[in-house]
């Protein structure tokens, strides 16, 4: 899978998200759910633009001195016992730790969630060396039994209710109880606890590295992540070279921003923070510790104009505010990473080719800007992607290259502008009726599919001015 | 007070009246208008494409436009919004960067300059009807205008205002994203169309003719009734 999702083409999986009603409704009851509580605790918090303020900034400075603070993290790490593994591709990364694996013999892994391994898609590597793997995240486990990719970067299968969770539960497990939340959690808590116990290795993301200390912190509801980090032997953590903060104080900032705009709490549940491996202090925790820094295409961005797309914290809040999203949903993005940080980042990482509409998929109302906790300027990038498209790429389609050289020479020239103003009405005529126009020409037939389109009008506003004055203005 | 209308493309061809009803309100409050001929479009469609190179020949013809002009005032957050933008993209070329600054500092849309430069809250005008308004997304989050339309329309006699469920959504216009996406900008404004059938107002209000012309378009298809009204058009109506 990895960031790729399928070689479906992309009107289809629009056109797909758009019939699904039932995804539909899920995806815009959960993305309303999220917008209400997000502005409540915004408005608990009082100066959230403040906040906002602090958290591009220690994101804009950590980015900068990217290179200073793994080496800070990378040292940490082994001075408390770790082994660091600097990966610059997904197949770099799946080997070393298909290598740990091996060593160890073993046979089963826990893993709570991470985006990034879905990314470089782990669960497939491990597969192949026929380790069993199991998601311990509520959503994760539910779309592995499914075998389905996240369709959202925190709440993964935000495209299914607890009627098909139920369905999915009695079909793969065996389960015989009801759809109440409750009952579904309990179902689900008693079956991997048998697999924390059991499992040989465990495998987390990371929401923030601590570099002067080597910590790793894990941002969860459920509490997973403290029996995936404190029960099997050997614990290993997979993040992007950008998940880091410099010390524990910026932590406490970005993670009051990150559960803030995630899912509109105050703090989550649990914050799980765990540091090389068992100190002899320690009662429980790793006897042997991997730290596993994914690169991937991230270093790339660093210098380019999308710097910015590594300051992500990844909350999901651009893709709970977009509009867009709602109305396809995740799976439409054919991206691990959907919405609009995923049409953003999807090309960075993938390339074009396989990404190249996903900047257009924005009707760039800004929306994902305004909710993003560390500013980062997602329409506006957006924008960029479609001038590198257009300027680089040379992908534009013809007609939309010959469109926008007539636009640059009527709208660079009055005399040009000032004829379509009075010739306009009379170009559209055969498509007007009735000052509308219900099935237009050229590119207003894609309009005009759903909607009616005026007609120009009689007399230009330019020509009403000019005749006014000579009237001698307003009396 | 020296004006000159930014009439904006979209108004200059499809909707003449919201200009004529933007020209009488600004006089009304005793300034002196203009109209500089040489303008044309914002850029924004060409820009919001990506092809910035031809969305600057348009914007090089707006700075000529307005070089002489002491205020420009637009019925248009997005258009307005596009001059906005202009410092940043002739950032460092030696030639427009002063112009595309001044323009930008001397740019507003309508409402924002009733309210914030000639310090108007009260237009005087009349309008009987229930009406909700759509704060379109780049007159807000783009230029930051979130309050002069509200309290603009707060003061006018007989107006009764409702709030627009889910105000903040953007109704799918987006420019060249109706066309390049016409599936996805149907249900956004099919969306928003039933978000104004809700608040049963007679007249949906907005500041952006791209937007009204989109939600507009769709009410008439499903054969709602509801009247779409410029903003200009309330603040200029008496009695």
């Amino acid at each position: 899978m990895g960031l790729k999702l399928n070689e479906s083409a992309y009107k289809e999986r629009v056109q797909k998200g758009i019939e699904d009603d039932f995804m539909r409704k899920a995806v815009s009851s959960a993305q309303g759910r999220f917008r209400t509580r997000k502005k409540i605790q915004e408005e608990a918090l009082g100066n959230w633009e403040d906040w906002r303020r602090l958290g591009e900034e220690i994101r804009k400075h950590t980015v900068e001195n990217l290179d200073y603070y793994l080496q800070q993290l990378s040292d940490q790490v082994s001075k408390r016992g770790g082994n660091v593994f600097f990966a610059s591709t997904a197949e770099e990364a799946n080997e070393y730790i298909q290598n740990v694996i091996q060593k160890k013999k073993a046979k089963k892994v826990v893993k709570s969630k991470s985006m990034v391994t879905e990314e470089i898609s782990l669960n497939r590597a491990l597969e192949q060396i026929g380790a069993e793997v199991v998601e311990s995240d509520l959503g994760e486990w539910i779309l592995q039994l499914d075998e389905e990719p996240p369709s959202h970067i925190v709440a993964p299968a935000l495209h299914k209710d607890r009627e098909k969770i139920r369905e999915t539960f009695a079909e793969k497990r065996g389960y015989t109880g009801t759809d109440t939340p409750e009952e579904l959690a309990a179902f689900a808590r008693s079956q991997l606890r048998k697999d924390f116990l059991s499992a040989d290795v465990g495998i987390t993301g990371c929401n923030f590295a601590i570099a002067e200390s080597g910590t790793i912190t894990l941002v969860t509801n459920e509490g997973n992540a403290e029996m995936v980090t404190a029960l099997p032997d050997t614990l290993i953590t997979v993040m992007g070279m950008e998940r880091i903060v410099p010390t524990w104080e910026e932590m406490e900032v970005l993670v009051s921003l990150l559960t803030r705009s995630a899912v509109g709490q105050k703090l989550t549940s649990y914050i799980t923070a765990y540091t090389g491996v068992r100190s002899e202090d320690e009662i429980d925790g790793p006897n042997e510790y991997h730290l596993v820094i994914v690169d991937n295409g991230r270093s790339n961005i660093l210098g380019t104009e999308f710097q910015a797309a590594l300051h992500c914290i990844r909350c999901a809040a651009c893709i709970n505010a977009c509009p867009v999203y709602r109305h396809v949903g995740g799976h439409a993005y054919n991206s691990i990473y959907p919405g609009p940080i995923g049409a953003v980042l999807s090309p960075l990482l993938g390339g074009y080719d396989d990404f190249k509409e996903l900047p257009y998929a924005s009707s760039l109302c800004g929306a994902c800007t305004e909710a993003c906790p560390v500013k980062i300027p997602l329409h506006e990038l957006l924008i960029k992607h479609r001038q590198i498209i257009v300027e680089k790429e040379k992908a534009a389609p013809l007609t939309e290259k010959i469109g926008m050289k007539g636009y640059a020479k009527w709208a660079s020239s009055p005399a040009a502008y000032q004829l379509s103003t009075k010739m306009a009405r009379l170009a559209l005529s055969p498509w007007t009726n009735d000052d509308t126009i219900e099935n237009g020409p050229g590119p207003l037939k894609e309009w005009t599919n759903s909607r009616n389109f005026p007609a120009p009008s009689k007399q230009s506003f330019r020509t009403w001015f000019k005749e006014r004055e000579k009237r001698g203005g307003a009396s | 007070m020296r004006v000159s209308i930014f009439i904006t493309c979209l108004c200059d061809i499809f909707s003449p009246h919201v200009g004529k009803h933007t020209v009488e309100i600004l006089e009304r409050f005793g300034c002196e208008v203009d109209f500089p001929e040489l303008q044309t479009c914002c850029g924004q469609p060409a820009y919001n494409s990506g092809f910035f190179k031809e969305s600057k020949e348009a914007m090089k013809q707006m700075m000529r436009a307005f070089k002489d002009s002491e205020y420009v005032v637009g019925p248009s957050g997005s258009c307005v919004g596009m001059l906005k933008e202009y410092p940043n993209l002739f950032k460092g070329d030696p030639e427009w960067e002063e112009e595309a600054r001044k323009l930008a500092d001397k740019s507003y849309e309508l409402t924002q300059f009733l309210v914030d430069v000639l310090k108007i809250v009260d237009v005087g005008s009349t309008f009987k009807g229930k009406v909700t308004y759509h704060p379109s997304c780049h007159m807000t989050r783009l230029l930051g205008v979130n309050e002069a339309p509200i309290t603009l329309l707060k003061h006018i006699d007989g107006v009764e205002l409702i709030e627009l469920p889910v105000k903040e959504d953007c109704c799918g216009f987006g420019g060249t994203f109706a066309v390049k996406n016409a599936a996805i900008s149907e249900e956004m404004v099919t969306e928003k169309s039933q978000h104004v059938t809700e608040t049963k107002a007679e007249y949906l209000v907005g500041g952006d003719m791209g937007c009204l012309f989109n939600i507009g378009g769709k009410m008439q298809r499903e054969g709602k009734k509801v009247e779409v009204v410029h903003i200009a058009e309330i603040l200029n109506t008496i009695g």
